[in-house]
């Protein structure tokens, strides 16, 4: 195989082949990412680069291709979200509160993924405790899409909150990143960005060292720049784990076997209330773009109705920070992370160690969750949103007694100007209409690039699947991908003159 | 039901994040402006629909009652921003 110009443009798996038939080193590739990151800091994408750690894990990989032990990530180098604990290199959440906690442990999810040969390049930047949608919330300021519109200067969010993940990857930073998902924090970024982003199903991945956030809503899943890429990635990270007891004993198949597959035979379930008013119609149209590719490579396209598709997102804002309040509580100034100056008494202590440690969103939902939770009004919000949540899991339950899986669009618009959303939390909340529908359901979902806005914008489709069915996810994907056709890139405003 | 001033001091107390007098009100509209949205659950009939507890059919794991990853006190200490010997320091709480 001709190795591309430069390695940072190879996909994963065309790495992983250039690895193993030795056209490339692992530390060759590294050095290459190491030097990338270096010039790309404009966009701020990462909280933490680790390269004297990623030279030394690429050069443990070619001695292991060298004696023939590889594993089926050898020499991967991969960026992952600062939510995941990582052992000896410091993890923030994208928070002040965690301060320079540095983890004793290593998550399961990245644990996989060493123990599979990858190298680390670094730690990405976030929302703060993935409570966003456009990277803004982080202590450690916003990251730039790569992405501008045509003929504009304009820095635009990478969307969120795995918005650093989702910039490394669109700008060739890495071969491939980690993200979670909480309402669409990998798929919505992943739009954003040009990328492919996959939600497994809940339970697919152990939540076990991940910063927790809304804990029967959060997943970890790969964010990659093909199709094939996020199969490779979520094999590995995938897996029942004793250490948390909601990852399911569920077998893995093999997520790139069957991925050239097609569509022939599938049913694929258009939701009618996924058309909003008030989307531009670029949307829809990209959207009526992907029914038709679908229906061409042999699918047959079948209406369905997710009725209680509108009360998703009130649901969610009352679910995830009565979670959020709950997990959050750990945060005291007592045991780690950041703690107040010269506290009065134990309650002071913990009082302004968390106002100076949490930023605006973060204290918002915290207080939210706390109101909703609180006595005499538990029933009336929270379980009337756990209730409803029961109603939008079983309109999903119905719709696929019809359909194998459903083909919606991933964002209802693309990538908005800094600060252009801050003022207003419910109108940035709504970026995760499409989204957050798969998360209180618990199902599998990927976004594919699928084309371009009206002024150059990369905007996604999402395939949304039963759960643990990602294969037939990853393989309509992988069909959609194919007809899409998306090969556009950013312009590398970004590299250091 | 609106949040008013006096809610707000009340759940921020409860939250333990301390909330400066002129933050108050301000706070008061961001979550009335939130839970107005929310509202609109109101109109949904739930009546005989049993609130979600998993999302996910799974019988609930049981392990084994042991210790699993004991005797680490010098890893749990590591990331105190005060400690002295194997304890986190706070105020005096016992007068």
């Amino acid at each position: 195989m001709p190795l591309p110009s430069s390695p940072t443009d190879l996909t994963l798996s065309e790495a992983r082949d250039a690895l193993r038939t030795r056209a490339i080193s692992s530390v060759e590739l590294t050095g290459a990412f190491v030097e990338a990151l270096a010039g790309a800091r404009a966009l701020n994408a990462f909280v933490t680069e680790t390269p004297e750690r990623a030279l030394e894990m690429a050069a443990a990989s070619d001695a292991r291709f060298a004696e023939g032990s590889a594993r089926p990530l050898e020499g991967v180098p991969l960026a992952i979200k600062d939510l995941f604990c990582t052992k000896g290199v410091r993890t923030t959440a994208g928070s002040r509160i965690l301060g320079n906690f540095v983890p004793p442990y290593e998550s399961t999810v990245t644990a996989n993924l060493w123990d599979a040969g990858a190298v680390l390049l670094g730690k990405t930047n976030m929302d703060e405790f993935a409570m966003g949608s456009s990277n803004e919330t982080s202590y450690f300021k916003p990251v730039a899409n790569p992405w501008r519109a045509r003929n504009s200067n304009r820095t635009l969010v990478p969307g969120g909150s795995s918005g650093g993940s989702a910039a490394a990857v669109a700008a060739h930073l890495c071969l491939g990143a980690m993200g979670t998902d909480t309402g669409g924090s990998i798929r919505q970024p992943a739009a954003l960005t040009g990328i492919v982003g996959m939600k497994p199903t809940y339970g697919r991945c152990s939540r076990w060292g991940i910063v927790a956030f809304a804990s029967s809503l959060d997943q970890a899943g790969p964010m990659a720049r093909t199709v094939r890429d996020a199969a490779i990635l979520l094999k590995v990270m995938a897996g029942v784990d004793a250490k948390d007891p909601t990852s399911a004993d569920a077998p893995i198949p093999d997520y790139e076997e069957g991925l050239e597959g097609g569509v022939k035979g599938l049913r694929i379930g258009v939701p009618l209330q996924y058309r909003i008013d008030g989307a531009p119609p670029e949307i829809d149209a990209l959207w009526a773009k992907g029914v038709d590719w679908m229906r061409a490579e042999g699918a047959e396209i079948v209406e369905v109705s997710l009725p209680h598709t509108k009360y998703a997102l009130p649901v969610y804002y009352i679910v995830a920070p009565a979670e959020a309040s709950s997990n959050l509580a750990r945060y005291d100034g007592v045991r780690f992370g950041h703690r107040a100056a010269e506290p009065r008494d134990v309650t002071d202590l913990y009082e302004r160690s968390r106002a100076e440690g949490f930023g605006a969103e973060v204290r918002r939902r915290v207080l939210i969750g706390t109101y909703v939770l609180s006595a005499g009004y538990y029933d009336a919000y929270y379980v009337r949103a756990q209730k409803v949540r029961t109603l939008i899991a079983r309109d999903f339950a119905q719709a696929f007694e019809r359909c194998d899986v459903l083909l919606t669009p991933t964002t209802p618009a693309a990538a908005f100007a800094l600060g252009e959303k801050t003022a207003d939390p419910v109108s940035m909340y709504l970026n995760d209409v499409f989204t957050v529908t798969a998360n209180l359901a618990g199902l599998p979902a990927i976004s594919v690039p699928a084309g371009l806005s009206e002024n150059g914008l990369p905007l996604g489709l999402q395939i949304v699947g039963k759960a643990f069915d990602e294969q037939t996810v990853l393989r309509v994907g992988r069909s959609l991908e194919r007809a899409a056709g998306f090969s556009a890139k950013p312009g590398a405003w970004w590299k250091a003159a | 039901m609106s949040v008013d001033n006096k809610t707000v001091r009340h759940i921020a107390r409860l939250a333990r994040i301390a909330l400066a007098e002129e933050q108050v009100e301000p706070m008061a509209n961001e979550l009335n402006n939130i839970l107005d949205w929310v509202r609109q659950l109101e109109e949904v009939d739930v009546a005989g629909v049993p609130p979600l507890t998993s999302v996910v059919e799974q019988r609930l794991k049981m392990r084994d009652d042991l210790v699993t990853e004991g005797d680490q006190a010098d890893a749990l200490m590591a990331n105190a921003p005060e400690a002295e010997d194997h304890f986190f320091v706070v105020p005096r709480v016992v007068e």
